[in-house]
């Protein structure tokens, strides 16, 4: 066996496509950490909208309403925590955990109610690729990028509308502004916790897309926690990013490349498959040890309270 | 000397009293979580309702299932057990100001090595051997709370995502532990079991009941008393209340942090461990059903006390064991437990959403 | 004619206190309106309510003639109303520009942000009102000085014609001021209405037309600037004549206490804070370090502290204790009164009995055999602690949370004084305090320089280091500019020293 069985193109365009998941949470977690609010709970965002996803296209036999339904599955717990957070006060790390566990319990509970099985769903209708024609007539890049399924195109148009939107336009400088001073914000007559509430459903909904790729963009079908600690990771390659939409992107890669190469290596069953599933969570770790540069994003977590 | 006695008589007497007034206002303290419980267990009805299943079926049968009999008394204490240890170690993290969400990790590490003790020594009398597991394991989560807590202190690196993915990394060693070295012959991951030695005596035929839920009082005894007699748990409250203020009176705020999460993982990892010296007597791959999270569930809704932990673990114990009769006997699916527990935490963390259901006339109010 | 702003009637209670009780206010066009008043008196709660951060609980407000209900700063704004805090409302990491425009952003096609045009836009503005700043920088680079000009900059970029600046002198240096009045002017002749709130009645003095004074939430009176002085002023503020001097003891020894050599520090910003401070301080002896908030203050204490790392040297009683933690160097009888009370000083949740013991609470007699809290030793401190320093609290085992802000400093001092400390390091200890509290914490102080301890008295407040000091010390840019006997020295020479001027 050689090298080259390891480490080719395959590998890289595989890179990609694992960092798709990560890449669409980073971007969400980014949203509401701007905003000045902790989502712990992409986790849970994710799989949920996994599962929407894969519950509506088994239904309506079409991939894209799955979609549909995991961004707006993801945006209505985005819009939960941030109602919990913002409005009830709650401590928005528990919150986001509160969200974590019901998303593992609901899903499962209701996988098994419509399946009978709370291990996975029946296969769906997925995501077919599609190969994008100039582009993948390039050398050796185009083998990489060429042919993907349409969430991978999805994830890298919005990064870019993501950086435009939060650093060209107005509403991306008050969204920092909200974020890092709330009190300025507020008197300089911007609606402080509208801001809140749209940023962290945003969240979700980028959490939710994350998901749909999973399950419909890649194994077209629901299982158990199939997210296996995805929106930590996500957090992780925010933080690496040092919260920039291309920073995150590229963290995100990081750690896709590391999911693949962990799937590779268990597929030629070089060693054993527990020890390979550690990589990515301990890349994470290594990468929270080793960005030294700032550790503390640009905002302020406060809950933000009128009189 | 009739000044003496009566003296004593008054001490005895206000004593009593005392007990009774901090009981009431605990109660009374209590209501919110109460309350939070209530509302979860309702909403949980509405979700079995539209599915299609019967809550009151559910739900009596759940409780039967828990409390209905000595065996299911039994159960339910045993599977409060390793929930209290989670609890009490999410607890005390986070009275110094630290979320501990890995303890998960840290119970199967400890369960591991406590295995890995009481099935490497033979020939050792009880007395030596069953300690020797027990406070390994304990070390053992410990060093995985310890994990965390240097690379919070020196590398800025926030716990709540490395103390999460440290969790993972314990679930698969464990795992690999069990399915290669360390694995029985046989089809089920586990371990060969441990010397009679190592075991944790039973104290309740013909239920699991271990000594475990012994040593998990004594824990929350100890836990309270070191949070609020000592002169460390002073400083842990302080480094969770005010950082800064602490390290400006003289407290140094990392050593804190770190000994907290020892700590913290060690509680954990004696929960592994007493769980597996007592109730199983070997390590089995997945043995824990989520008792890390069921802790975290199980701290909140407690109030972040001790003795409000040990209460609340007992229900949750019961909600896994009577969840257990339930999904027998009604074939309702066992992960409603799980939503019942999110339900718990959030309302239990919201006491302006339960003041704001009360002001909505939702909830009768009720007056002690 | 018809005023700018008129409030009638207004009034506003928080928990436990009413802020404006039924006040009559009214504003001319054109004139700067000095609003004076102590630290509590109500000048900034009525200002929010015209600014629409409060909402009143009963009075009407008339702008321009025409009754109005301001529910929010929008609408302040829309009617033309601009407040400049006096604590910056700026986000750090946006540059000057990117803080005017939030909230009026001009964009491109709707959508992108036209970063040109406001440069542009903002540039002439600049220059009309004579306000001169860097529009590309950074706020967090920027001297309070600038910022302060920033934040008057964004009002009138929203085409406020009613300014109301509070408290806008407590931050600048004397040369700064003189600065700031020039632009008020230039804001007046452009016909420019300016509400100035403050506490300082020399300043309201000098720049404004007429000045109304508030006392505990009530109009005392309104009064035209020439036709009034210093002392009635001060009259109507305080309803006494209030001269602070104390008696102090004459004291003959001079053993140093304290002694710190060529300190160097930086900031939290990552700029320099300290250049190499030298001074000394003796036993019985209050050394005054005056000088305008940030220009090291805070980040000296943090070094004597031991919770911020620096160069030099420093000596408790000729010990080196630069490498010490703060819990040895409290050990070794260091006190500290700290700048920021709820930040460094208190932990709010604790009850006053645990705050009290806070610093000494792993040591005998609260600590018994290194183990067990002594909860019954710690409780008969506490009692004789709250007797002797009269702390008003319902029982020690009150949240500090509830305590008032006077009260809440009282646990400070008695905890830090009952030490029985060789050096106490007091910052800014009377800011925010009422009267009777300043006055209670001032005569602590001379107590304690009394019977022998050193003080280390860091103040923003002239008269304060007036008051007690022995020797006066004058910071500047992280550098001691110099050490002076207030026998041979005046306001004037102090104030110029301030701000970097050189002594006669």
């Amino acid at each position: 066996m050689e090298l080259l069985d390891i480490i080719n193109v395959g590998l890289f365009a595989a890179a990609l496509r694992m960092a798709t998941p990560i890449a669409f949470a980073a971007l969400g977690g980014i949203f509401s950490e701007r905003v000045g609010i902790v989502n712990i709970g992409l986790e849970g965002m994710m799989l949920t909208g996994a599962f929407a996803g894969v519950t509506a296209s088994f239904f309506s036999g079409n991939p894209w309403l799955g979609v549909l339904a995991a961004v707006l599955v993801g945006g209505l717990l985005g819009l939960l925590h941030a109602l919990l957070t913002v409005k009830f006060v709650v401590n928005q790390i528990v919150s986001g955990t509160g969200i974590n566990i019901f998303a593992l319990g609901f899903t499962a509970y209701m996988c098994q109610n419509l399946w009978g099985s709370r291990g996975a769903s029946e296969s769906v209708q997925g995501l077919k690729a599609i190969s994008i024609p100039l582009l993948k007539d390039i050398p050796i890049l185009g083998d990489i990028i060429g042919e993907h399924t349409p969430l991978v195109y999805i994830m890298l148009i919005v990064t870019v509308l993501s950086y435009i939107l939060l650093f060209k336009t107005p509403t991306g400088l008050r969204i920092r502004a909200v974020g890092e001073h709330p009190a300025a914000a507020d008197t300089a007559g911007i609606n402080v916790l509208r801001m809140k509430y749209l940023c962290v459903m945003i969240s979700g909904m980028f959490a939710g897309l994350g998901g749909a790729f999973l399950s419909l963009g890649h194994l077209n079908l629901f299982a158990w926690g199939m997210t296996g600690g995805r929106g930590f990771i996500a957090l992780a390659a925010m933080i690496l990013g040092q919260w920039m939409p291309f920073g995150a992107f590229g963290a995100s890669l990081l750690f896709g490349f590391a999911d693949a190469f962990q799937m590779r290596l268990q597929a030629l069953g070089l060693l054993p498959p527990q020890i390979i599933l550690t990589i990515p969570y301990l890349l994470t770790v290594a990468v929270l040890a080793g960005v030294v540069r700032r550790a503390t994003p640009p905002s302020d977590y406060k809950p933000y309270v009128k009189e | 000397m009739p000044e003496r006695i009566e003296e004593k008589d008054l001490g005895a007497e206000r004593l009593l009293r005392r007990f009774f007034v901090k009981f009431k206002s605990g109660l009374r303290r209590m209501l919110p979580q109460v309350l939070a419980i209530l509302l979860a267990f309702l909403v949980g009805a509405i979700v079995l309702l539209i599915t299609g299943y019967s809550p009151v079926d559910a739900y009596t049968v759940m409780i039967t299932g828990a409390f209905g009999d000595v065996f299911g008394i039994g159960q339910t204490l045993t599977q409060a057990t390793p929930i209290i240890f989670t609890a009490l170690a999410f607890l005390f993290a986070s009275k110094g100001g630290l979320f501990n969400i890995g303890a998960e990790g840290q119970l199967l590490i400890g369960g591991f090595i406590a295995a890995l003790v009481g099935i490497s020594f033979n020939g050792l009398p009880s007395f030596v051997h069953l300690p020797m597991a027990l406070l390994t394991g304990t070390l053992a989560g410990g060093i995985w709370g310890l994990i965390p807590a240097i690379l919070k202190t020196k590398l800025g690196a926030h716990e709540v995502i490395t103390t999460m993915m440290l969790s993972y990394v314990a679930l698969y060693v464990t795992g690999y532990m069990v399915n290669y070295p360390y694995k029985a012959p046989g089809w089920v991951a586990q371990t060969i079991p441990v010397a009679l030695s190592a075991e944790l005596p039973r104290i309740l035929q013909p239920t699991q009941l271990s000594a475990a839920i012994i040593l998990a009082i004594i824990l929350v005894a100890v836990t309270y008393y070191v949070l609020f007699r000592t002169a460390f748990g002073y400083e842990v409250r302080a480094i969770g209340l005010n950082p800064t203020a602490a390290e400006s009176n003289g407290i140094n705020v990392k050593r804190g942090m770190i000994l907290a999460l020892f700590v913290s993982g060690a509680m954990a990892g004696l929960g592994g461990a007493g769980e597996v010296l007592g109730v199983h007597r070997r390590f089995i791959e997945g043995f824990s059903p989520g008792y890390g999270w069921d802790g975290l569930a199980v701290a909140l809704v407690g109030g972040l006390n001790p003795v409000g932990a040990l209460l609340a673990a007992v229900l949750f114990g019961a909600l896994r064991s009577g969840g257990m009769v339930m999904t027998r006997v009604t074939h309702v699916p066992l992960d409603i437990i799980s939503i019942l527990q999110a339900l718990v935490i959030i309302f239990a963390a919201a006491p302006m959403l339960i003041k704001y259901l009360i002001k909505k006339g939702r909830i009768k109010r009720w007056s002690f | 004619m018809i005023s700018a702003v008129e409030m009638v009637g207004i009034t506003k209670t928080f928990p436990g206190v009413i802020a404006n009780d039924k006040i009559d206010f009214v504003v001319e066009k054109g004139e700067i309106h000095g609003l004076l008043g102590e630290n509590g008196a109500g000048k900034t709660v009525l200002m929010s309510i015209l600014y629409g951060l409060y909402r009143p609980d009963e009075g009407k407000i008339f702008v321009h003639g025409n009754e109005v209900k301001i529910d929010g700063p929008n609408i302040a704004i829309q009617l033309g109303i601009g407040m400049v805090h006096q604590h910056f409302m700026l986000v750090p990491s946006l540059t000057v520009a990117e803080n005017i425009i939030l909230g009026r952003e001009p964009a491109k096609n709707k959508v992108l942000l036209d970063i040109e045009r406001a440069l542009k836009d903002l540039e002439g503005f600049c220059g009309r009102y004579r306000l001169e700043v860097d529009l590309k920088s950074p706020i967090y680079t920027l001297p309070v000085g600038t910022q302060q000009r920033v934040e008057i900059l964004k009002t009138l970029y929203r085409g406020a014609d009613i300014l109301i600046l509070d408290e806008p002198t407590s931050v600048l240096t004397p040369s700064e001021v003189e600065e700031l009045f020039k632009a008020l002017i230039a804001l007046k002749t452009q016909g420019k209405t300016v509400i100035f709130i403050s506490h300082k009645l020399k300043e309201v003095l000098a720049i404004c037309d007429r000045i109304t004074v508030l006392r505990r939430g009530k109009v005392v009176g309104t009064v035209k600037a020439n036709e009034t002085n210093v002392d009635d002023l001060a009259q109507m503020m305080v309803g006494r004549n209030v001269f602070l001097t104390f008696k102090k003891k004459e004291v003959s020894s001079k053993e140093v206490v304290l002694r710190v050599e060529n300190l160097k520090a930086i900031n939290d910003r990552g700029l320099p804070a300290l250049r190499g401070i030298t001074f000394e301080v003796h036993a019985s002896e209050i050394l005054g370090v005056a000088g305008v908030e940030g220009n090291g203050q805070t980040e000296l204490v943090d070094v004597l502290m031991g919770v911020r790392k620096s160069e030099g040297k420093t000596l408790l009683e000729n010990t080196d204790i630069s490498e010490k933690t703060p819990g040895d160097r409290i050990r070794l009888g260091i006190s500290h009164i700290p700048e920021d009370r709820n930040k460094n000083g208190l932990i709010l949740d604790f009850s006053v009995m645990e705050n009290l013991i806070l610093g000494s609470q792993n040591e005998p007699p609260f600590t018994s055999d290194k183990v067990r809290l002594n909860l019954k030793e710690a409780s008969n401190y506490a009692s004789r602690l709250i007797k002797d320093f009269s702390i008003k609290t319902p029982s020690q085992e009150t949240p500090a949370r509830h305590l008032s802000g006077g009260t809440q400093q009282k646990v400070i001092v008695a905890r830090e004084f009952s030490r029985k400390p060789k050096l106490i390091i007091a910052s800014q200890p009377t800011r925010g305090l009422d009267v009777g509290a300043t006055e209670y914490v001032r005569t602590k102080l001379v107590e304690m320089r009394d019977q022998g301890c050193a003080v280390l008295l860091i103040s923003a407040d002239l008269d304060e280091i007036w008051a007690l000091s022995d020797r006066i010390a004058v910071i500047y840019e992280g550098e001691i500019v110099a050490i002076k006997d207030p026998e041979t020295t005046n306001d004037q020479e102090i104030g110029l020293l301030m701000t970097g001027g050189k002594s006669a």
